[in-house]
């Protein structure tokens, strides 16, 4: 059982040997392919196995596999075999990349996997910690000038962020100590009932939201997220938009979970409502007065960590299970939408919004796709993102929270409104003034999709029919919820 | 080692933490930044062996070691490749703002850390308030600084604070996490080292106000 755990780790570690050490075309242009089938088909055997036997451990307790780690790994490999397969260069082409670049891959979705599958909460956050490691030279690595300031910002804000967390991380083990359990492994401070002092708790709850959700790109510490996922190459936007986010707010669940069996949920739903509420709105005004495509959908990013943020404020079954759906499917359809706005931008040589137009006509081959990523991330019916927006937004109800949704829901409208104005200009727009060397007055519809199709037709296709799958899919989601004190 | 000694060593470690870190702020020059930091390890390597000669515990002795060849010694000289000559050219905030800013950040440091004498009345935990300044003056450095170099010694005075606090608080986080976290340090420094580079190649100096490309 316990081989299970060390598979993805060991897979991913030996893959960025191989990578650096060998240096061959072949196994660089498929190495993220590689780790992150294997992350993935581990993800899934994990949780069969979970569900059927409980939790796994391994490395004397080091790491451990609830149904929620379980579930955050499949993630991590679903959205990283999206994002690196869909991001596969032709054999042939020439390769721009320096040689690091899938060794930092490989080594990102080994920090990601470890961050999930860690029963301690230092090893999270030095997990945490390397994700913003191996992806500082692959924001910069185009190497111009606005990479160059997007990867500083990126790496200064992340590092400092966590380092906050950090303190909060300290301080929580301090309070261990003091009660004659010195321990940071969150399955022993969420169950053994260890009592801790809650002044010490409050402040370490406060520290490490506030570092955490820097990295998960919550407001008002959201500054590098635009930067960074703008300049980064499309596979790593779509990683770090897919599910750097999701495995940052993972931290934040963890913590929620020992902090509210000490302190009660009070602090930390209010603080995860602001932050939620925030970032919903800065994301929706940002949105309407936008330019550029990546930038914009890095903005949708926060408004979606904006919207999990808010269940984790509500608790209780039904907002954690939705919550965890969202990031399933806004991981895989915001993997999906960088891909293609990587293929837009190679084939367009521009991300502006102002300079694409008619795409649907002219460029049904990448459009198509962009078009049913974008219904999927604007929560349209039969997408997942539907269904957890409307179960989250029941939860709140429920819960008595019924003002905070509202203005949720009024803020998501304006986020709507913008995301669906600029993709109608960008896919059924005029040429005003048809833009040099477009060739737009041969209209010439260019069907091709300018890179593989099947990993974006699987991601969209398990984003449409995953809100409807019912059984082993759904106890899966209910036992992740019951993790975290679902039932409280 | 009597209760008197010990208190007085945690005391002068203490001390001079948070003595070398006021510098800082005061001297922005890199020629004095780079000793300083170098001094601020020495003190904190000072404080872990005093614990773990109190204790006597081998493990935090090690760590003493380790912390005086990573932060007193490796990053420092890292650094110190780096170039020479003014760094701070021209905070945001003069050096008598920062300065009275930083006698409120000591106030404020003593203010937060109330919950914390649950841990204890020992030295170790009366001398906790000094980590948390240090994390709040790192954030000023940073805050204010508007070069690169600046901006990476504040990152490594909030990381001093924060090891502080948990040297303090617990005698260190167990020592499996404590590795991870130096490594993930000095990679991170690293990482801004070789952007710092960067950045100074593309603009002929690492003043990060030429940072504008990038907004909304």
């Amino acid at each position: 059982m316990a081989a299970f755990l060390l598979t993805p780790l060991t897979a991913c570690f030996m893959l960025v040997i191989a990578t650096s050490a060998l240096r061959r075309s072949w196994l660089n242009r498929f190495a993220g392919i590689l780790a992150a089938t294997v992350v993935l088909a581990s993800g899934i055997t994990i949780s069969v196995s979970v569900l059927a036997d409980g939790p796994i451990t391994a490395l004397g307790g080091l790491l451990r596999a609830d149904a929620l780690s379980a579930f955050m790994l499949t993630i991590v490999g679903a959205v990283g075999l999206t994002a690196t397969w869909g991001s596969l260069a032709a054999r042939g082409a020439t390769e721009r990349r320096a040689f690091s670049y899938p060794t930092l891959v490989v080594a990102f979705l080994f920090a990601m996997s470890l961050a999930v599958l860690a029963d301690n909460l230092g090893i999270l956050w030095v997990a945490l910690e390397a994700t913003t490691i191996t992806t500082a030279f692959l924001v910069g690595h185009y190497r111009t000038r606005k990479s160059l300031e997007a990867a500083w910002k990126y790496v200064v804000l992340g590092s400092v962020g966590v380092a906050i967390a950090l303190l909060g991380i300290v301080l929580l083990y301090a309070a261990t100590v003091q009660a004659g359990q010195p321990t940071l492994s969150w399955t022993l401070l969420a169950e053994s009932g260890i009592s801790l002092d809650p002044g010490l708790v409050k402040m370490a709850a406060g520290l490490t939201l506030l570092g955490f959700a820097t990295k998960a790109g919550l407001a008002p510490m959201h500054s590098w997220l635009p930067d960074a996922h703008s300049q980064a190459p499309a596979a790593v936007s779509g990683l770090m938009s897919g599910v750097l986010l999701s495995v940052a707010f993972y931290g934040i669940l963890r913590v929620q979970a020992i902090t509210d069996a000490v302190i009660g949920p009070d602090l930390m739903r209010g603080l995860l409502i602001a932050a939620g509420l925030l970032s919903i709105a800065e994301a929706a005004a940002l949105i309407l007065r936008q330019r550029d495509l990546k930038r914009m959908l890095a903005y949708s990013s926060i408004e979606h960590m904006g919207i999990i943020a808010l269940a984790a404020a509500i608790g209780g079954p039904l907002a954690i299970g939705a919550a965890l759906l969202h990031m399933l499917g806004h991981g895989l359809a915001k993997s999906s939408i960088f891909v293609v706005s990587g293929r837009i931008l190679a084939v367009d040589g521009t991300t502006q919004i102002g300079q694409l137009r008619s795409m649907l006509a002219q460029r049904s081959g990448v459009a198509i796709p962009f078009l049913a990523a974008m219904a999927a991330l604007l929560g349209m019916p039969p997408f997942a993102l539907f269904f957890t927006e409307v179960a989250i937004v029941v939860a709140g109800f429920q819960r008595g929270l019924g003002w905070v949704m509202a203005v949720a829901i009024a803020l998501l409208l304006v986020a709507f409104v913008g995301l669906a104005r600029h993709t109608s200009d960008m896919m059924f727009g005029k040429d005003v003034v048809p833009a040099v060397g477009r060739e737009s007055l041969v209209r010439v519809n260019d069907r091709s999709s300018h890179g593989p199709r099947l990993p974006l037709i699987a991601a969209l296709t398990t984003t449409a029919v995953i809100g409807f799958l019912a059984g082993p899919f759904s106890h899966l989601l209910s036992e992740a919820a019951s993790v975290l004190g679902g039932g409280r | 080692m009597t209760d008197a000694v010990f208190a007085q060593s945690i005391g002068i470690c203490s001390a001079v933490l948070l003595l070398s870190a006021v510098l800082l702020v005061w001297r922005r020059a890199q020629v004095t930044a780079l000793p300083l930091l170098s001094l601020q390890g020495l003190a904190l390597a000072g404080l872990v062996a005093v614990m773990a000669i109190d204790e006597g515990s081998i493990e935090l002795l090690g760590l003493a070691v380790l912390v005086l060849l990573f932060k007193a010694i490796a990053i420092p000289l890292a650094l110190a490749r780096s170039g020479r000559g003014e760094y701070g050219g021209a905070p945001l905030i003069n050096t008598a703002t920062s300065l009275i800013a930083m006698a409120a950040l000591t106030a404020l440091a003593y203010a937060v850390s109330a919950p914390l004498s649950v841990l204890g009345t020992g030295p170790t935990i009366q001398a906790i308030p000094v980590g948390i300044a240090l994390v709040l003056y790192g954030f000023l450095l940073l805050v204010t600084g508007r070069h690169a170099i600046a901006q990476l010694i504040g990152f490594l005075v909030i990381d001093n604070g924060t090891s502080t606090v948990a040297f303090l608080s617990s005698g260190g986080v167990p020592i499996i996490v404590e590795l991870g976290v130096f490594l993930d340090v000095l990679l991170v420094v690293l990482i801004l080292y070789v952007l710092t580079g960067r950045i100074r190649d593309e603009y002929g100096d690492a003043d990060l106000d030429d940072l504008t490309e990038l907004h909304d």
